[in-house]
């Protein structure tokens, strides 16, 4: 149960080596915030005891643990929660930040299908796994992170991109749908941010990094933010560029 | 019984839940219509988030309310005077805006009344709650004679202190987690007329206030004191001491205006509602400017007749008032440290004065002797109150803070004002809670009571 000043006490991370995620959980580290729970691929190559920097704001020790997730088997997230819910309790914020950056083209349909199958398919069944014990226990978010790389998509990345509309279109719908049952869905829609995700490649204007995601998504929980863009004038941004003619938009993504 | 699915917040309007609404009429429990497997399979079916009691939602956190689970709100019960004993017994549902209603024009009082009338016997006793005579009579629960209870196990008992007192002092102070309160028998204080005389002096810092309360307390049966916590330097803790009692025919008659009428006459109305979407109004420069004027206005001696809700509920004449924090809304924040902790107190009014969060009045009283529930509230001591507005960043490290003093002398915190508390600041001020969770253990084994904080705090 977060408290008054909207400090959860539990924070489930599906995606745990998310440095955005990361990010997040460092900036709602407070004296409430009890355990952190890293739903990854691999739990034993998780650095639980490092996760948290001294310096957030826990001031104590926060519990870290690692529990075995796999984004691409749908039937194991309900079970998943549960096993979750039975031994850590309410869920106070849930951030669904795992996700596989690639621009696979017009000739990896099967690389692409894979793409989809874990940023858009994965977030679906596990979306709806988390949804299902936030409408019970009748309070909790799920932070979903989005980018704007689905507001609209460009040619260089268009199979990615589409996935993330995916991923979207289900989080704001999801949030629509929990409307009155206490949960809630917060989407978050990043510019290109400077994590070991995105290590090597080519900088977009507008870009950003966890940190400042990390803030923006703490302040959206605090306002309670069915959105959230990153940096906030993205917002404006996007606002036009998706009505920019075909021509036009083919021209800016160099 | 009728059920509604609806998201509740306590007074505070922080940190909602949505749970499933019970209303259900103490006649259907004592019949046996309504069983408390009833009330607890509220929640459409999801079972295992348990119920709790909620009376009129005056606590200022999520003690009455149950996110997925069953929230139960008794309807009013009979009001049975006993003027011979001076008792009443009273379904745990009346308010106590209800029941002075019924006994005021009788010549009788509530032995202990709380800021506001807007409560139910039920939680006055849930909360162990304290009001002004708190240094003379003790808290609410000191004033119990009985109880009848639906427990976990759909028995419907009733106890006396003597009868099961583990069970009896686990219930005062335990915020609805031991069982449902359906009834109580309460004794009254008899009074002669509606009125107060009430002194009020105009005190100019807290160390003369700490004195002056110290040595006269002892003269009247209600004292508190009203604290500007925005002034700072020499007016640090400057503030309105109140103190009085009721009021007899005698003192009415030497005052003329006070003797017309009936003297025990008692229709408080509501001067104004606050609408609901009001912005944050209660900003620095606007709690800055009435403390400045009001405590101008008060006079530096005085003696005067007050009125019931003047003297015990003036905030009880604005309806809703708690919508003036706006949307983010706000939290009370109520401690208590031993009397010989006043450095800390001066310490803790200094850092709020500093902190440039808005404290709107702040209040400030002396604690007797406790009453002997595992969880409640009252310790000798000094109790400070002070509502902050929830939405104002920093205000978690002020918190923080402030915890960590109190605890340092060895305060404690009032779980019916708690928004903010963790499971170790609750522990650390509260010696008895495993003594209350074995009592748990033994009434409500699969634990059937739950409440938004009991999960939050780790109590259960």
């Amino acid at each position: 149960m977060n408290n008054a000043v909207h400090q959860p006490q539990t924070i489930v991370v599906l995606g745990g080596r998310s440095d955005i995620a990361r990010a997040i959980v460092t900036e709602l580290a407070s004296p409430a915030l009890r355990r952190v729970v890293l739903a990854v691929r691999d739990p034993s190559a998780a650095d639980t005891a490092g996760y948290l920097d001294p310096s957030a704001g826990a001031g104590h020790d926060v519990e870290v643990d690692a529990i075995e997730f796999d984004a691409t088997d749908p039937a194991s997230h309900e079970p998943l929660i549960e096993r979750l819910v039975a031994e850590y309790g309410d869920l106070d914020v849930v951030v669904q930040a795992f996700g596989q950056l690639g621009a696979p083209g017009l000739d990896d349909p099967v690389a692409s299908a894979e793409l989809a199958t874990v940023n858009f398919t994965g977030a679906v069944s596990s979306g709806l796994a988390v949804a299902r014990q936030l409408r019970r226990q009748g309070h909790g978010t799920l932070v979903v992170l989005s980018s704007v790389a689905g507001v609209r998509t460009r040619a260089s990345n268009f199979v990615y991109g589409s996935t993330k509309a995916g991923q979207d279109a289900f989080a704001t719908g999801l949030g629509h749908a929990l409307h009155g049952s206490g949960a809630r869905v917060m989407t978050v829609r990043p510019g290109f941010v400077r994590s070991s995700m995105t290590a090597g490649m080519d900088e977009a204007p507008f870009s950003t990094d966890p940190a400042e995601v990390g803030a923006a998504v703490a302040n959206g929980l605090r306002r309670g933010s069915d959105v959230v863009w990153v940096p906030g004038v993205l917002r404006f941004v996007f606002g036009l560029l998706r009505f920019a003619p075909g021509f036009v938009w083919r021209k800016l993504d160099r | 019984m009728r059920r509604a699915r609806v998201e509740l917040s306590g007074w505070g309007r922080t940190a909602p839940s949505v749970g499933t609404l019970v209303d259900v009429a103490p006649g259907e429990l004592r019949d046996g219509s309504v069983k408390v497997d009833d009330l607890i399979r509220g929640g459409d079916g999801d079972d295992g988030r348990g119920a709790i009691a909620r009376g009129r939602g005056r606590a200022y956190g999520d003690p009455a309310q149950n996110g997925g689970g069953a929230v139960v709100r008794l309807g009013p019960g009979a009001i049975v005077l006993d003027d011979a004993r001076g008792t009443v017994t009273v379904g745990a549902g009346v308010s106590l805006d209800e029941l002075l209603r019924h006994l005021v024009p009788r010549g009788w009082f509530v032995p202990v009344t709380p800021g506001t009338r807007f409560v139910t016997v039920g939680g006055c006793i849930a909360s162990d709650i304290h009001g002004k005579n708190h240094h003379v009579d003790g808290s609410f629960g000191a004033h119990v004679d009985a109880l009848t209870m639906l427990l976990a196990d759909g028995t419907l008992v009733s106890i006396t202190p003597e009868s099961d007192a583990e069970l009896w002092w686990a219930t005062l102070g335990g915020m609805g987690l031991t069982g449902l309160i359906v009834d109580a028998t309460v004794r009254l204080i008899p009074i002669e007329t509606s009125r107060c005389m009430v002194d009020t002096e105009r005190v100019p810092n807290l160390d003369s206030l700490i004195q002056r309360m110290e040595t006269g307390d002892e003269h009247y049966r209600y004292s508190v004191a009203w604290i500007d916590l925005v002034a700072r330097g020499a007016a640090l803790g400057r503030s309105v001491l109140t103190r009085g009692d009721h009021a007899t025919l005698d003192d009415l008659a030497d005052i003329s205006r006070g003797a017309e009428g009936d003297p025990l006459a008692f229709a408080p109305g509501t001067l104004a509602d606050v609408p609901p979407g009001v912005p944050n109004v209660l900003n620095r420069l606007a709690v800055r400017a009435f403390n400045e004027v009001w405590y101008r206005k008060a006079p530096a001696q005085h003696r005067s007749v007050e009125s019931i809700t003047g003297f015990f509920h003036p905030l009880d004449m604005v309806g809703s008032w708690n919508r003036l924090y706006g949307r983010a809304g706000f939290l009370q924040y109520q401690f208590v440290v031993p009397f010989e902790a006043t450095d800390t107190l001066r310490e803790i009014v200094d850092r709020v004065a500093s902190s440039g969060h808005a404290s709107f009045l702040a209040v400030l009283k002396r604690f007797g002797p406790e009453s002997g529930g595992m969880l409640s509230f009252p310790t000798p001591g000094w109790t400070l109150t002070l509502d902050l507005p929830a939405g104002a960043s920093g205000l978690d490290r002020l918190i923080a803070d402030l915890d960590r003093l109190v605890l340092g002398v060895g305060g404690r915190h009032y779980l019916a004002k708690d928004a903010t508390a963790t499971p170790d600041v609750i522990r650390a001020g509260y010696p008895r809670l495993d003594e209350w969770r074995a009592v748990r253990r033994r009434v409500d084994p699969d634990h059937r009571w739950a409440s938004d904080q009991a999960r939050r705090l780790d109590l259960l």
